[in-house]
């Protein structure tokens, strides 16, 4: 156990804050559920994919750096230090793009992940369906061999920013009497195909930032078709992996909230009256140091030949809730101005945590409920029986 | 940057956690209740041939120099056996005090090495902790006056039993007189070595809380596998589940915490304060939790003497509060924060390390 970095890391942290320093955008970009914030948020995409700094554990060749686990923590550290723009394409850089290079053929790799990289195609995920939340294995959504192409049809649901979209990767059921996790297939299709219908779905805030889309006699060819057919649910598994993982929320994320959330406190410290608000702003501090804490520990394994296991379902178990309640907190400490939007007049300086408490209500729901992760992890760590 | 152990220290670690796991069992523990000194004089001299009273002792007292890092895996282990014997006291928090003055004390140094061989045993005292534990069987006690420290022979304090919830635990309140003779450091020093005794203290207590957790868990885990109601395993329901889903999310948070600690208490002693109390307080809590969500699955069966839970449950409830309760570590934790210099934020997780 060594835990300082080398003077390579030290180098690397500074080039990093170096050119986030120099190319971040001044002012905040526009939510990316708006049609202007989703244009910034992809023109920044093209900025990070030119330097070279979209995805740097990436390839090379795929526009990356091949920087391992410690340097991308360090990256995180740094974007979110620098206060840099939401990953409008995280869906498709963070899940898709390592499944890809995991189970897609070289031609596939080719054509789909240096435009994934480059901010030129963004992606969608189309998992869930009306019949089929929790219970995913329920896909009801076909996918039809026919010669070269597969005819699809069926709906899918919550299919976060597929508004303004290019691709969406789906699970179709390939074998129409298959049933559960059985005879289904990982399927791209493109958004502006024939016979696809996409109808945005208001979130919380009131932008559409869901969809769900329709899919009517849609056909793409076999060659976007992830893995063999009927591997789909091993394949969706092992993406769902990086998405409760390690990649989606690194802990830097956390940190920086937690570090506002700290600086929010100190400023109000003589105003609050609920003494046990003192308690939840350190506990909050204390859990996101925790959670960078077991990153760097699972990070460090990992590139010691170790494999992540069923501590992603503790994981996302562990951020969603931190996330809010370092939320509900910085509510709290707001008072009765916490319920104002921010061009409210009398808003003041109540900053972004009301749009972030908002956001934080999803996270125990999204990526697989905090039940079925508690479910998971019973039964799949602990050896509780099933049934 | 390399945040695991190597392959000698679990290798280690593994090696000690069989002899412990074949040695100490619920049926050794409940037999040692029944003795007069509740500790085995056996044992502890096995613990000795494994080289563990000598871990943290310096090769030059016949020690094998290692440091905190190297133990924290194995006061994990004490805990998960609910080890009766002071091995934790001894190795992690008496020796290393000691070893701070052996170089300008040659009672010390003495001391440390008989330790080392098994021909003394050792108590520490601290304000922390209003009782001494393990003072029965000790011949030396390290005992706290202001900013001295005094090694204070058994023959010179008068002992009372002060019965704990956990019958395993021994506590002693202990009279004795103040003179220069036993004064074995004191002013900057003494509070230096007080202040590292006590987070010493606290690391080794959080380590066995760890373990107390997840013997604990493991124990309720099989429990439910074997308990029927309603025709089915009363573990394959969803409220039982979750209920060892959460003590599992606690303990897996606090581990990375915990080995943080461990190093910065081996690494940098002087600013482990905060990484200290960090790891005793979500241990405890990992603990405490474990504890309640145990006894609630177990039912019934769990509020009897005859079901073994209690012996891990008393032992978290206890050592909850042993070096620093709660309370204690997150006033460190805020006063700590809540400075204005206080380095925090996404790139300072290991302190600043930014030329």
């Amino acid at each position: 156990m060594d835990l300082n970095y080398t003077q390579e890391q030290i180098a690397f942290r500074k080039e990093v804050r170096q050119w986030l320093a120099d190319n971040v955008p001044a002012k905040p970009l526009q939510s990316f559920d708006t049609t202007e914030g989703f244009a910034q948020h992809r023109e920044w995409e093209k900025t990070l994919a030119k330097g070279n700094w979209g995805m740097v554990t990436w390839p090379k060749e795929y526009g990356g750096r091949g920087c391992n686990l410690i340097e991308w923590l360090i990256f995180e550290e740094e974007y979110y230090r620098a206060q840099a723009p939401l990953r409008v394409n995280q869906n498709g850089i963070f899940l898709l793009g390592p499944t890809l290079m995991e189970y897609g053929t070289p031609e596939q790799k080719a054509r789909f992940i240096s435009k994934m990289a480059s901010g030129e195609e963004m992606w969608a995920q189309g998992w869930s369906e009306p019949g089929a939340g929790s219970d995913l294995a329920a896909i009801r959504s076909k996918a039809i061999r026919d010669g070269d192409e597969y005819v699809i049809n069926g709906q899918k649901v919550w299919s976060t920013r597929a508004v303004f979209a290019d691709w969406v990767f789906c699970i179709f059921r390939t074998d129409p009497a298959s049933e559960k996790h059985h005879g289904l297939s990982f399927i791209f299709v493109p958004l502006d195909a024939p016979g696809v219908t996409v109808r945005p779905i208001p979130q919380l805030n009131g932008l559409p930032g869901f969809a769900e889309i329709f899919f009517d006699d849609v056909r793409v060819p076999v060659f976007n078709r992830l893995g063999e057919e009927g591997q789909g649910w091993h394949i969706a598994m092992s993406t769902a992996g990086f998405e409760r993982g390690l990649m989606l929320r690194s802990p830097a994320r956390f940190q920086e909230t937690a570090k506002r959330l700290v600086a929010l406190y100190r400023e109000h410290a003589n105003d609050i009256l609920d003494l046990s608000i003192e308690d939840a702003v350190v506990k909050c501090f204390m859990d996101a140091e925790a959670y960078a804490l077991s990153t760097y520990q699972t990070a460090s394994r990992l590139m010691n030949g170790g494999k992540i296991g069923a501590e992603s379902s503790v994981n996302k178990i562990f951020w969603s809730e931190l996330d809010q309640k370092m939320h509900e907190t910085a509510l709290s400490i707001l008072a009765n101005r916490a319920e104002l939007l921010p061009e409210a007049s009398a808003a003041g300086d109540v900053g972004q945590w009301l749009d972030g408490f908002l956001f934080a209500q999803s996270g125990p729901i999204y990526a697989g409920t905090n039940e079925i992760q508690r479910n998971i992890i019973a039964e799949r760590m602990l050896g509780m029986p099933r049934k | 940057m390399d945040f695991t152990f190597s392959e000698d220290q679990l290798l280690f670690c593994d090696n000690v956690k069989k002899f412990l796991h074949n040695e100490v069992t619920a049926d050794s523990i409940r037999a040692s209740w029944e003795t007069d000194t509740g500790r085995s004089e056996q044992l502890w001299q096995q613990l000795v041939e494994l080289g563990l009273t000598a871990m943290l002792v310096p090769e030059q007292f016949g020690g094998l120099g290692m440091n905190e890092l190297d133990f924290v895996l194995l006061a994990q282990t004490c805990g998960e056996v609910a080890l009766p014997e002071p091995l934790v006291e001894t190795a992690l928090v008496a020796t290393p005090l000691l070893a701070a003055l052996a170089g300008q004390d040659s009672r010390c140094a003495n001391l440390l090495e008989k330790i080392a061989a098994g021909e003394r045993k050792v108590a520490v005292g601290h304000a922390a902790n209003h009782l001494v534990s393990d003072a029965h069987i000790a011949d030396y006690l390290l005992l706290p006056s202001g900013n001295q420290i005094h090694l204070v022979s058994k023959d010179d304090v008068k002992l009372t039993a002060q019965p704990s919830v956990d019958p395993s635990r021994r506590l002693f309140s202990v009279d004795w007189k103040v003179s220069e003779e036993t004064c074995i450091t004191n002013g900057v020093e003494g509070v230096g070595l007080l202040a590292a005794t006590l987070n010493r203290g606290a690391l080794g207590a959080a380590a066995q809380l760890l373990g107390l957790a997840e013997a604990m868990v493991s124990m309720t885990v099989k429990y439910t596998a074997d308990r029927h109601q309603f025709g089915k395993p009363i573990g394959s329901y969803q409220a039982l589940k979750h209920h060892m889903a959460n003590c599992a999310v606690k303990t897996e948070f606090a581990k990375p915490v915990l080995y943080r600690a461990a190093y910065t208490v081996s690494q940098r002693p002087l600013h482990a304060d905060f990484a200290v109390s960090h790891a005793k307080v979500s241990a405890g809590e990992a603990a405490l939790l474990a504890a309640k969500n145990s006894i609630q699955s177990h039912g019934a069966m769990g509020y009897t003497w005859e079901c073994d839970l209690h012996i891990w449950m008393k032992r978290a409830w206890a050592l909850d509060k042993f070096w620093g309760h709660a309370g204690f570590h997150k006033n460190r934790l805020h006063q700590w924060l809540m400075n204005p210099n206080a380095k925090i934020g996404a790139d300072k997780t290991f302190g600043e390390q930014v030329a």
